[in-house]
């Protein structure tokens, strides 16, 4: 089984930076650049539309048996998506194409900056679509390098602490979840990198095996071990504090790749891995620590929420937003212990946040930038009556700040509310902490409106100009998708739906 | 009427919005005159449909149109659907018709304003979002619109943003209201929690009917519901933001105040009245606070110097009434006070605007004598202020002996209480409205906005002093001395406004005078039936067999002559008072001292503002709550990583003296290794 498609869709940026290696002229090298993320997102949506959803389950399946030829070895070279992995390849797509035109100015090293943004894509992608456990670790292993380099050479304030910080966080993280893998794939029983199951292929996956399994370590181990992983790249408080000092450092096309897709790997690995894997698992069932997750969710939520209230940074403030925002995947996953009882409105909801929160939180990360590439500056207390001199950023912004608080119409009141009704029956309390979160965030984000864009115009700001045409282009590119799962949540939440369903036993 | 009509009451304006916002902004900005055009054509549309709306309930009963689904998960569905029923009705046509009058008026309220477009836009989702809200099927529907409602506003409060006293008002108005909207959230996952189809309206009245909801449920339920109504009905602890929300153009105050943001309140409580009415406690709270805001708005509307300002804590105070007569449970009673309150109050509003339009200031202190300039203006405020204060037979006075009525009748200790209060609000509310138009009207001219700039000039230095900071945009000093900071022309040009303006307040006035009687005679007036409209708002048949039961009971409205007597003495009292200190267009009353010291009090809200926003989240919140959140974040939880590192490096340059390069070393140490793996073998291995 080998169609090829997402073969391509997973390195044709890397091939594009191959490309970029041999052209020249700086000029050049942006455009191209920027073609090729545009080519990539076409070919994912193509890939969204053409998902089959009448016959739904592991589709585009593109396998090469034993891609590393060592005799009993049983890694495989397996690539393909569901229900659950479609929409962060759309998500992917969407937020490489936005972050190339958000580093449309970028003047110093240009080449090797292209070069490891198109990398960092490819790494992501394949995160999303590889189903063989080994693969899927060396994606995400693979994303951290550009990420460092990315932080480190083209950031700003403390660059390489930031960076340095971000990498020891996730590798941590990696370490624990190398040794998870390696005792599923090393149990007897298992004996497989398969993370799910595909009759039609003859794959037997993890999550089928594991039940009978007499695992190498407890299975609570295993367990803790992933989910580490996940929690950090999440992230879950008290995992966190790498996130304010990458995002604040990073570049704006970082940023919007940080927050948007590479968070979301954490959240996809819960839903993908400890909750497809750890429900039946001999010894320990995921549901054993759902009171957890839900108290954890709560924390993250309430903490990461009154943080944002005390930052002064604009970058920093959104990125404590998101410690705030990604609890509520955590708090939809919390309701996995009664899916049976409850349906799976938590875990539907957690999986749309996930992408709300990508589109929300890379759009915010955007138009950030290019107010700080006018105004030179992100502290708040600086700014001021933005409104008036560029209105296109004030209104892209305000749209953005207005989904992250919730609000109906946009796409994060969906993913918030299902989060909310399909939670609140199994763990009321942790979901009302939770829905506290709304009304803080409507604080921070309108706190921040208001002293940012609103208010007579700051005369040391000097002469400022809107967004460019070029600009416009992600700008527009990411609300579109706000306002669509905002009125019609239908077309992503029927994608989600098969896959979440899939990942139950 | 079929669903598809329906359907476009809402999307008619909702098609304006994006029309103007998408399209004529951004791309004709400079037709932009176009912008009202579009919206009051398609608001115009929305009215002639709401009317057809209304008679199709009237000739049919309750129409519940399919309900569709919004989201379809697993054990998560949420439905939406358009519901059609005589509290629907009444709302479209009050929400459609306030609306389409104010947009007539904005174009010449608002001619020449660089936002004309961006303004059109937002009038236009507004009224979309609330005509939304009262054709909701579904709770989560309503939660969607009523949102949306809430975001209108603040786009509109903060529509001169570069103010940062508008700025504030509008992010105020948001929080405090959203603070409401979490307990309508919490009402909403509760509900939801007793049964997913529950969230469907029509099965929720039938649930209730059948005895499937438990008091407790109830009580629960209708708090939170109620909460939200607090927030947007600006009822009391939190209507600490319909007074800053001035702020915004006057227009905005008009449909805010009469037919949109605070009328949703209402709008929610009585759509979940039948729920609401199982909990005695949930009636009681409502009835108390309701009873209690009319009399403590309507207290800080006596000293008030902004005209606008009268007329926000004028709304607070009458939806105080409404939310009294759903507490007492007289339904029909707050409906028609809804209805015929939106009609004068508008009134009112573009009254207040067009006085702005000709002194150039909303600081009463600084008009006078304006009668003989505008008497178009002085005349229908006389009139929307007669009908607020209740005068026979004007339309305020039928509806509002209606509450009355209801709360002597509902003979409890909690009805004569809040009976009480309501006749204590009667008599401040004729004094305050009439203090208004005698100090607007009567006298000799003030001067205006020259006058205030002037004597701003000499109090403060900086001109700007009066705006600021989120937290003290208000009230250095005394209260609402800014009359120039808000919405207002600036430039005197003493003039009747223009007919564009005075038209819509002239059909305002004759709505003033003739919607209670009209409406709700207490006799069979020629084709007009006897209390049409309480039998029409009583008229659930036949979807809701419970609504209707409960709510027959209040229909007929038993006119009690002592009642009507009392109240009318007591409105008539008012304006004496009124007349007796400011009846010659007195700037201010000299007080003697104890009634001075209540009277700062009162200039200082009972200083509400100062609690909230200083005490409790500045000072309470921010400055120590927050802050030792961000403590523990930088010290432990970040410390505890920077330790990990630390001790990392720390061992690992301990290690480092291990190799130092010295060959000697190594050589020992390997053959110790040897050794040591020697003698392990020898003891353990053989």
């Amino acid at each position: 089984m080998f169609s090829g498609f997402l073969t391509t869709i997973v390195f044709l940026p890397a091939a594009a930076a191959l490309v970029v290696a041999m052209l020249r002229r700086e000029q050049h090298i942006r455009w191209f650049a920027i073609g090729a993320t545009v080519v990539e997102l076409v070919l994912t949506v193509v890939l969204f539309l053409a998902y089959d959803r009448t016959e739904g389950g592991v589709q585009f399946i593109d396998r090469i048996g034993q891609w590393i030829p060592i005799a009993g070895f049983r890694a495989e070279y397996l690539l393909g998506v569901d229900g659950l992995s479609l929409p962060l390849v759309l998500l992917t797509g969407l937020l490489g194409a936005a972050a190339a035109f958000a580093s449309w100015r970028i003047s110093v090293r240009v080449k090797e900056y292209f070069i490891w943004l198109l990398i960092l894509q490819t790494a992501v992608t394949g995160v999303f679509v590889s189903l063989d456990f080994l693969l899927f670790f060396i994606f995400w292993e693979i994303e951290l390098l550009p990420m460092y380099f990315l932080i480190s050479i083209w950031g700003s304030g403390r660059p390489q602490y930031s960076a340095l910080k971000f990498v020891i966080f996730t590798l941590t993280g990696s370490a624990f979840m190398l040794v998870g893998i390696l005792a599923l794939y090393l149990t007897a029983d298992i004996n497989t990198f398969a993370m799910v199951s595909i009759p039609e292929a003859g794959i037997v996956g993890i999550p089928e095996l594991i039940p009978g399994a007499r695992l190498l370590l407890p299975a609570g181990l295993i367990f803790a071990f992933l989910f580490i992983a996940f929690a950090v790249k999440l992230p879950l408080w008290p995992l966190h504090n790498w996130l304010p000092d990458a995002h604040t450092d990073a570049p704006t096309a970082v940023s919007v790749m940080l927050a948007g897709v590479l968070l979301k790997m954490g959240g996809y690995g819960l839903l993908r891995v400890a909750v497809g894997m750890f429900q039946e698992s001999p010894g320990f069932q995921i549901d054993q620590v759902a009171w957890l997750l839900a108290a954890l969710a709560a924390v993250s939520v309430l903490y990461g929420a009154v943080l944002t209230l005390r930052q002064t940074d604009l970058k920093r403030l959104i990125a404590y937003s998101s410690v705030s925002h990604m609890g509520y995947v955590v708090l939809g996953v919390s309701s996995i212990v009664a899916v049976a009882d409850v349906g799976t409105g938590g875990l539907n909801g957690a999986a749309m946040q996930l992408f709300t929160h990508g589109v929300i939180t890379g759009l915010l990360f955007l138009l950030v930038g290019m107010a700080y590439e006018r105004t030179h500056t992100r502290y708040i207390p600086d700014l001021g009556g933005l409104a008036g001199k560029m209105p296109f950023i004030a209104t892209g912004f305000l749209l953005a700040g207005l989904a992250s608080l919730g609000l109906p119409g946009l796409g994060g009141f969906v993913a918030e509310i299902m989060v909310f009704l399909g939670t609140f029956p199994v763990w009321g309390w942790a979901t009302v902490l939770g829905a506290f979160g709304v009304v803080l965030a409507a604080g921070y984000i309108l706190w921040m409106v208001q002293r940012v864009f609103f208010g007579p115009p700051r005369q040391h700001l000097g002469h400022l100009h809107d967004a460019h045409w070029v600009d416009m282009i992600p700008v527009v590119g990411l609300a579109i998708p706000i306002v669509l799962i905002g009125i019609y949540p239908g077309w992503l939440v029927d994608v989600f739906k098969m896959g979440i369903e899939a990942t139950l036993r | 009427m079929t669903e598809a009509l329906a359907w476009l009451i809402i999307l008619l304006p909702l098609a304006s919005f994006v029309a103007v916002a998408l399209v004529i902004r951004p791309f004709f900005n400079r037709w932009s005159i176009a912008a009202g055009w579009v919206t009051i054509a398609a608001i115009a549309g929305s009215f002639v449909l709401s009317l057809v709306a209304a008679a199709a309930v009237f000739n049919d009963g309750s129409i519940a149109y399919p309900s569709r689904q919004w989201i379809a998960a697993p054990g998560l569905v949420i439905p939406f659907g358009i519901l059609l029923d005589p509290l629907t009705a009444v709302m479209l046509v009050v929400a459609s018709g306030v609306s389409l009058l104010v947009q007539i008026y904005s174009q010449g309220y608002m001619r020449g304003d660089r936002g004309y477009a961006r303004y059109f836009a937002y009038m236009s989702l507004f009224t979309a979002s609330m005509l939304g809200l009262v054709l909701a099927r579904s709770i989560v529907q309503m939660f969607f619109f009523w949102e949306l409602v809430g975001l209108c506003s603040y786009l509109l409060i903060g529509f001169w943003f570069t103010r940062p006293a508008a700025a504030a008002a509008a992010k105020k108005a948001f929080l405090v209201t959203r603070l409401g909207d979490f307990g309508f959230l919490l009402a909403v996952l509760y509900l939801f929690f007793q049964g997913g189809e529950l969230l469907d309206v029509p099965t929720l009245y039938e649930a209730i009917h059948a005895g499937l909801i438990a008091t407790s449920v109830a009580t629960w339920i209708g708090l939170g519901i109620f909460a939200g109504a607090v927030g947007k009905s600006a009822q009391f602890p939190l209507h600490t933001w319909l007074p800053d929300a001035m702020e915004g153009p006057t227009p905005v105050s008009a449909l805010i105040h009469a037919a949109t943001m605070v009328a949703a309140g209402v709008f929610l409580v009585a759509r979940f009245f039948p729920l609401i009415e199982l909990s005695g406690t949930t009636m009681d709270v409502i009835a108390l606070i309701g009873g209690f805001t009319a009399v403590f708005a309507a207290s800080m509307g006596l000293v008030a110097n902004d005209i606008k300002r009268v007329m926000a804590y004028s709304t607070v105070s009458q939806l105080g009434y409404m939310m009294l007569a759903l507490g007492v449970g007289a339904y029909i009673p707050a409906i028609f006070h809804l209805f015929t309150h939106a009609w004068f109050k508008a009134l009112l509003f573009l009254s207040a605007g067009s006085v702005n339009h000709a002194a150039g200031t909303f600081d009463m202190r600084y008009m006078g004598g304006l009668r003989k300039y505008m008497p178009a203006t002085y005349a229908v405020m006389i009139i929307g202020g007669l009908s607020l204060a209740g005068i026979f037979p004007l339309a305020g006075f039928w509806s509002k002996d209606e509450v009355l009525v209801g709360a002597l009748e509902n003979g409890s200790p909690v009805g004569i209480m809040t009976f009480l209060l309501g006749l204590i609000a009667v008599l401040m509310t004729a004094f305050y409205m009439f203090r208004a138009v005698f100090m607007t009207f009567h006298g000799s001219w003030r001067g205006g906005a020259d006058a205030e700039a002037a004597a701003n000039a000499s109090a403060h230095p900086a001109p700007q002093a009066a705006g600021g900071h989120a937290g003290d945009g208000h009230g250095d000093g005394h209260g609402d001395g800014h009359g120039d900071e808000h919405g207002s022309h600036g430039g005197v040009h003493l003039a009747e406004s223009p007919l564009v303006m005075v038209l819509p307040m002239g059909i305002l006035a004759a709505a003033a005078i003739f919607a209670g009687i009209l409406v709700n005679p207490p006799t069979a007036l020629g084709p007009i039936e006897k209390h049409f409209f309480g039998e029409y708002a009583a008229h659930n048949k036949p979807v809701f067999p419970t609504h209707e039961d409960a709510v027959r009971a209040g229909a007929e409205p038993h006119f009690n002559l002592v009642i009507a007597l009392a109240s009318t003495a007591l409105a008539v009292a008012g304006i004496g008072l009124a007349y007796t200190f400011y009846g010659r267009g007195q700037a201010s009353v000299s007080l003697p001292a104890p009634l001075a010291k209540v009277h700062r009090v009162l200039t200082r809200k009972y200083y509400f503002d100062e609690l909230y926003e200083r005490v409790l989240v500045n000072n309470l919140f921010y400055r120590r709550f927050s802050a030792a959140f961000e403590w523990i974040d930088t010290n432990w939880i970040d410390g505890f990583n920077y330790r990990v590192t630390l001790w990392t490096e720390r061992s690992g340059r301990a290690l480092t003296h291990l190799q130092n390069g010295q060959i000697q070393a190594y050589g020992t140490a390997i053959a110790l290794g040897v050794l040591l793996t020697l003698a392990a073998y020898f003891v353990w291995g053989a």
